[in-house]
């Protein structure tokens, strides 16, 4: 830097001695261990080397983001995560969203959509419609995307174990369109390996469940180029507790477990890596925030490029869509859940996202009413027009702090990473429970500091105030469960049982064979068959996956 | 409840709802003040709640649900409960339960929700408080 390294070590022994040493300080650590320092200089960073460990955006190492223009191109997109009652109601909310000029979707199915049963399954009652739209049939996402054109959209679909299906429902109502697969714009999530550790909605067991992710892969590759196969998720481990390190590192050892399944089943890494997409969680933190993706983009380069061999700069380029943290926000006095979603929204936006959506305010309580959503929605519009953080590729960039947590960040990542792989991969390790153990490990502490005060969660455990129940929250139609009941009935009167049999017994025979289960899928969808059928065939080949528990 | 007899308390996850951090913790706080805890895991029905609470002769039942099926399950419960003969367990409710159902659901016989926020010992003493 042409500074005089030395002498700036000395002026601040110095400074700390002298004019520092005067005050009691607080103690600053990160909860992964960091100490923070009362003051970062050039010091901090004179062994980074900028051209090779930071460089340029756009380029290896893609510290700095994927794209050489970042938002000078164009803004991010604003993609609120929503979803509820009947595919009719969900239509609606769409075009609102669409109207107030959100510029992608994200889909939040219900739990018995995810789980691969139809609304009328003994198990579903009491869960249709309630923390997503129910979809039993193609003619359920023929509704929801309703006058919305898929060739103009780009749609992210919440859905893992039951992905193949949500995703041929998809490619159905586009051909319906009249669209062509290769210009459809999107993303399933398809990470089936945080459904065993943290978010539960798995359905096979985990070889059956790889060969579906890497079908996917190879059929996207050939039919549908622009489709991001995966979104690989650390969201939800981070909501589960864990810390910021462990949400990357676990994140990328499952997305190394996928990586070598596909090379597995014979794809090649330049085929598939370009379209693995991530979904993390922007947390309170600001500053960790911003380091974290930053660390991440540098570290999965590295990885794919070192590790895999991967030639194809698109396959080192990490792109992420982050959603606000819904497990910092309060039930108490909610509306201060405006601000931290708000900081937390700008850290995702310093940090580089390629996607993002925006938490609202009263969703410790219940679902987002219209008008919470479009606050939530504002915060990004405001953040991306008014604020002049746009202005420039990667501002926080060159900050000592910053970049000296990011290269730690990056370290910490590493050293997890390297144990998981020496327990044999992330399967394995979760096999085992060690992923489980170590965030449930995170989430007990932060628990205690809490409870102890150590932790202010202002008012939670500081600053509370007498408050009165919230008015004019969310309430999903309880009859959803009864409408969807009646389409199903309806459906299974007009549509072709015929076809749907023959096509149901050929994905049965595709299951039990090795050929690529989309092409069968896709068909049984077509003809109508409901999402409980084909993942009810899926189940009595692959069988179902048994949860472990462990406290 | 004799000072010397550990208390035994059931959580449990009922319905498809995956969300257990909360479960977790609290099983966990549970423990740590000298409860003994069974933690039932995800996924799991009314029948299987009941049955294990059963088996493991419980005194108290804690039932977590965020998805907002509560409307549906905690009844399902309750009734089993009672058909079954364990009437008289302390029946406790968490995760995000709106403050409008709560009184619904302490008439079938729950007795008290607690929701997001709550410190584990107010619960360690809502348990004590009301076995003894």
């Amino acid at each position: 830097m042409g500074q005089d390294i030395k002498k700036i070590q000395e002026e601040k022994k110095r400074w700390s001695k002298d004019c520092l040493g005067k005050y009691t300080l607080k103690k600053a650590e990160m909860d992964w261990g960091m100490e923070i320092q009362p003051l970062y200089t050039p010091d901090d960073v004179q062994d980074i080397d900028y051209l090779n460990e930071t460089g340029f955006p756009g380029e290896y190492p893609y510290t700095r983001g994927p794209h050489p223009s970042m938002y000078l191109g164009r803004p991010w997109t604003m993609r609120q995560y929503s979803g509820y009652g009947t595919a009719e109601e969900t239509n609606k909310r769409y075009r609102y969203l669409l109207e107030q000029g959100q510029t992608g979707l994200s889909v939040a199915f219900d739990l018995p959509t995810q789980i691969g049963y139809d609304s009328d399954h003994p198990l579903s009652q009491g869960e249709v419609g309630k923390v997503g739209v129910a979809v039993d049939s193609l003619s359920d996402m023929e509704t929801i995307f309703n006058g919305l054109p898929l060739d103009k959209l780009s749609t992210s679909m919440t859905i893992n174990a039951a992905a193949a299906v949500l995703l041929a429902m998809y490619l159905a109502v586009a051909e319906k369109q009249g669209v062509n697969p290769e210009k459809l714009n999107g993303t399933i999530q398809n990470d089936i390996l945080k459904e065993y550790t943290v978010r539960g909605t798995y359905i096979f067991p985990v070889g059956p469940s790889l060969r579906l992710i890497t079908d996917i892969f190879e059929y996207c590759s050939k039919h549908v180029p622009k489709w991001n196969t995966i979104n690989i998720a650390g969201y939800h481990m981070r909501e589960a507790g864990a810390t910021a390190i462990q949400e990357i590192a676990f994140t990328f050892a499952d997305a190394i477990e996928y990586v070598n399944a596909g090379i597995k089943a014979g794809l090649k890494v330049d085929e598939f890596a370009p379209r693995l997409s991530w979904i993390f969680n922007t947390h309170n933190n600001f500053f960790e925030e911003i380091a974290k993706y930053r660390a991440a983009r540098r570290l999965w380069a590295k990885i794919m490029k070192e590790r895999f061999k991967a030639k194809d700069p698109r396959s080192w380029m990490f792109r992420f869509h982050t959603q606000t943290a819904g497990s910092a926000l309060t039930a108490q006095q909610p509306l201060n859940n405006v601000v931290r979603v708000a900081f937390q929204t700008l850290a995702a936006v310093l940090g580089g996202a390629q996607s993002l959506a925006s938490c609202s305010f009263d969703e410790a309580l219940a679902l987002p009413t219209e008008e919470s959503v479009r606050l939530s929605l504002r915060t990004q519009q405001v953040i991306a027009h008014e604020m002049g953080v746009t202005d420039t590729v990667d501002p926080m960039g060159g900050s000592f702090y910053i970049e000296s947590m990011t290269k730690s960040m990056e370290e910490k990542i590493t050293d997890y990473i390297k144990k998981i792989d020496e327990l044999g991969g992330a399967a394995a390790a979760i096999e085992k429970g060690y992923i489980q153990q170590e965030i449930q490990e995170s989430a007990y502490r932060y628990q205690k500091e809490v409870e102890s005060g150590d932790k202010v969660v202002v008012g939670v455990n500081k600053y509370q105030v007498e408050e009165t129940p919230p008015k004019g929250l969310l309430k999903v139609d309880p009859k959803v469960g009864e409408i969807q009941i009646e389409k199903l009935k309806k459906l299974k009167t007009t549509r072709d049982n015929r076809k749907v049999e023959v096509t149901l017994s050929d994905l049965r025979k595709a299951a039990e064979g090795d050929i690529n289960l989309m092409p069968p899928i896709i068909e049984s969808v077509k003809a109508y068959a409901t999402l409980g059928e084909i993942c009810g065939v899926l189940r009595e080949v692959f069988g179902e996956y048994e949860g472990t528990a462990t406290i | 409840m004799s000072q010397d007899k550990m208390i035994r308390v059931m959580v449990a996850k009922p319905g498809l709802d995956g969300h257990d951090r909360g479960a977790k913790v609290i099983a966990r706080a549970l423990r740590d003040s000298g409860m003994e805890v069974i933690y039932t895991g995800i996924r799991q029905t009314p029948e299987q709640i009941v049955e294990a609470a059963l088996q493991e002769d419980v005194d108290a039942l804690l039932l977590s649900i965020l998805s907002g099926a509560h409307g549906f399950l905690f009844p399902k419960i309750m009734e089993l409960l009672k058909e079954k003969g364990l009437g008289d367990i302390l029946i406790l409710g968490g995760g995000i339960i709106p403050e409008e159902d709560v009184q619904e659901l302490k008439a079938l016989g729950i007795s008290e929700i607690f929701g997001p926020g709550m410190i584990s010992q107010t619960l360690v003493d809502y348990i004590r408080g009301n076995l003894s």
